[in-house]
């Protein structure tokens, strides 16, 4: 029991008196997949929007490719990325390979999916009257789709939610893509794997539970903003 | 392969949490049979054990579970009485093992040499330097990118000592903590154009590098494996059926032509002698 209770006091220690190695792990977590689900929302809310609600030919097989997005390994993502970021490899001038912007494009390339999949499920969802309805009313595209995200947004505020979720959590492509380089490209759960390798597990433990305070943090303030228009919706 | 190890390590961790006692952890986790092998990232990365154990499995009634982790993580593996049996390269922590009289019998069984390797073209122009002390001293000079183990190694303790020997501080800001195994580090240091130090023997093994060698021979950069029957083991009889086995001429031999077909030279170098028939 000892190795246990010496890495909870160990990481009580580093938590509370707000190591600077923690920090900055956490700040370099927080950025990366903040940064990487910014970008696959950006892309991922449009084109969900789309594949939910145009008909075009071939939708059906772009659906399953984004639902088979969702249950692709994150280490086999980080290999096709690390494969085309490699020094030798087609995108090797950009010299991304073990730098955070590497990671970016990893973790963007694993929320991508999910973000995309919900949002197209959450567009189906709709009454298919809303859309007429709106049409009858004379709006025109761009207001259609606004008033849709409106409609839409607890669905869609999920679908972020999941997005951070799993680029956050994975270690994986982390691994492969930003090599765990100390200062540079370590982040929260390559810092875990490295310790408990290392039998380190103050650190660790001090790691997992900032990783999970981190993502009930960015959960609760989405959460909230769920929750209060989904009031407002109701009353 | 690193998570599967770091698995088996920690559910062995958690084992020996249980139970107070040296030796228990082995006990709770293993089946009759099974004996847990604590060694370094360069045995497994090398692709060694995965040439000769299964001859070992094959002879006897012993099941082994390696846990390749860096030299000083194995060592504490089996302070902590979660190991078998070490294999390692880390001689001055051995020799406090000895002492501190955790281990029943510490014998010679391989060696080969560190190595410093670098880009192809050699920006810092190390392979000019006449000794390891002065390619060091250039590659701090010229501010290169220089890759390290990070993780209290074999390697990086051997890094440290040369570091130490040569008076150099390694923290300029091209120097990289991996925190890892020598195989990724290889492959973060030719993608960075970085220096480092390694074992031939991974380095030979490692595929698609883009890196070359570029100052070896040094007395200093040897390097030397031990095997290591831990004091009370829960499986001592596979323990000192595996030491006697590693240590025994037919696998000296085997060792000896381990990579010898695919890289011209062999790995490791037999160093046992006490080899028996």
């Amino acid at each position: 029991m000892d190795l246990i209770w010496d890495g909870l006091r160990r990481a009580f220690e580093l938590v509370v008196g707000l190591d600077a190695t923690l920090l900055e792990i956490l700040g370099r977590s927080a950025t990366v997949s903040l940064t990487a689900t910014a970008i696959a929302m950006a892309i991922g809310i449009p084109a969900g929007t789309a594949l939910g609600l145009l008909r075009f030919p071939g939708r059906r097989l772009v659906a399953v490719v984004v639902y088979t997005g969702m249950a692709v390994p994150t280490v086999a993502v980080g290999l096709v990325v690390a494969l085309l970021l490699w020094r030798s490899g087609p995108l090797g001038d950009l010299e991304l390979i073990y730098t955070p912007g590497g990671m970016v494009i990893a973790q963007v390339l694993i929320a991508l999916p999910l973000i995309t999949g919900i949002t197209m499920a959450a567009m189906q969802a709709l009454p298919a009257e809303l859309a007429d309805q709106l049409r009858a009313l004379g709006a025109n595209r761009r207001q259609l789709v606004i008033q849709l995200w409106l409609e839409a947004r607890l669905p869609l505020l999920a679908a972020v939610m999941a997005g951070f979720g799993h680029a956050i959590s994975e270690v994986g492509a982390a691994t492969i893509v930003g090599g765990n380089i100390h200062g540079q490209t370590q982040v929260l759960t390559t810092a875990i794997v490295e310790d408990v390798g290392r039998g380190r597990f103050g650190p660790a433990i001090a790691y997992a539970v900032v990783l999970v305070a981190l993502a009930f943090a960015i959960n609760a303030v989405l959460t909230s903003v769920q929750q209060r228009s989904a009031a407002w919706t109701q009353a | 392969m690193i998570r599967a190890a770091v698995a088996i390590a920690v559910l062995t961790l958690l084992a020996g949490c249980g139970s107070d006692g040296e030796g228990s952890g082995a006990e709770a986790a293993g089946a009759e049979g099974a004996l847990i092998l604590a060694t370094t990232t360069s045995t497994r990365d090398s692709g060694l054990l995965d040439a000769i154990l299964p001859r070992f499995e094959a002879a006897g009634d012993c099941a082994v579970k390696p846990v390749a982790v860096g030299s000083g993580e194995a060592i504490e593996i089996a302070r902590r009485g979660d190991a078998d049996v070490l294999l390692a390269h880390s001689p001055a922590e051995e020799r406090a093992f000895m002492r501190e009289g955790h281990g029943a019998d510490r014998r010679l069984v391989m060696r080969n040499d560190f190595v410093l390797v670098g880009p192809t073209g050699d920006p810092a122009d190390v392979a000019a330097a006449p000794d390891v002390t002065a390619a060091l001293r250039r590659i701090v000079a010229a501010g290169a990118p220089f890759a390290s183990r990070g993780d209290d190694s074999g390697t990086h303790a051997k890094e440290l000592d040369l570091w130490r020997l040569a008076g150099l501080e390694p923290d300029w800001p091209d120097y990289l903590e991996t925190g890892q195994g020598m195989g990724p580090t290889l492959q973060i240091a030719a993608q960075k154009r970085a220096y480092t130090l390694t074992d031939r023997g991974t380095f030979l093994a490692t595929e698609g590098l883009d890196s070359r060698i570029v100052h070896e021979g040094d007395r200093g950069l040897a390097n030397r494996y031990h095997v290591i029957e831990v004091r009370d083991a829960a499986n001592a009889a596979c323990a000192a059926e595996f030491a006697d086995w590693i240590t025994q001429a037919a696998t000296q031999r085997a060792i000896g032509s381990f990579g010898a077909d695919r890289f011209e030279e062999p790995l490791f170098v037999p160093a046992s002698k006490d080899g028996r028939g």
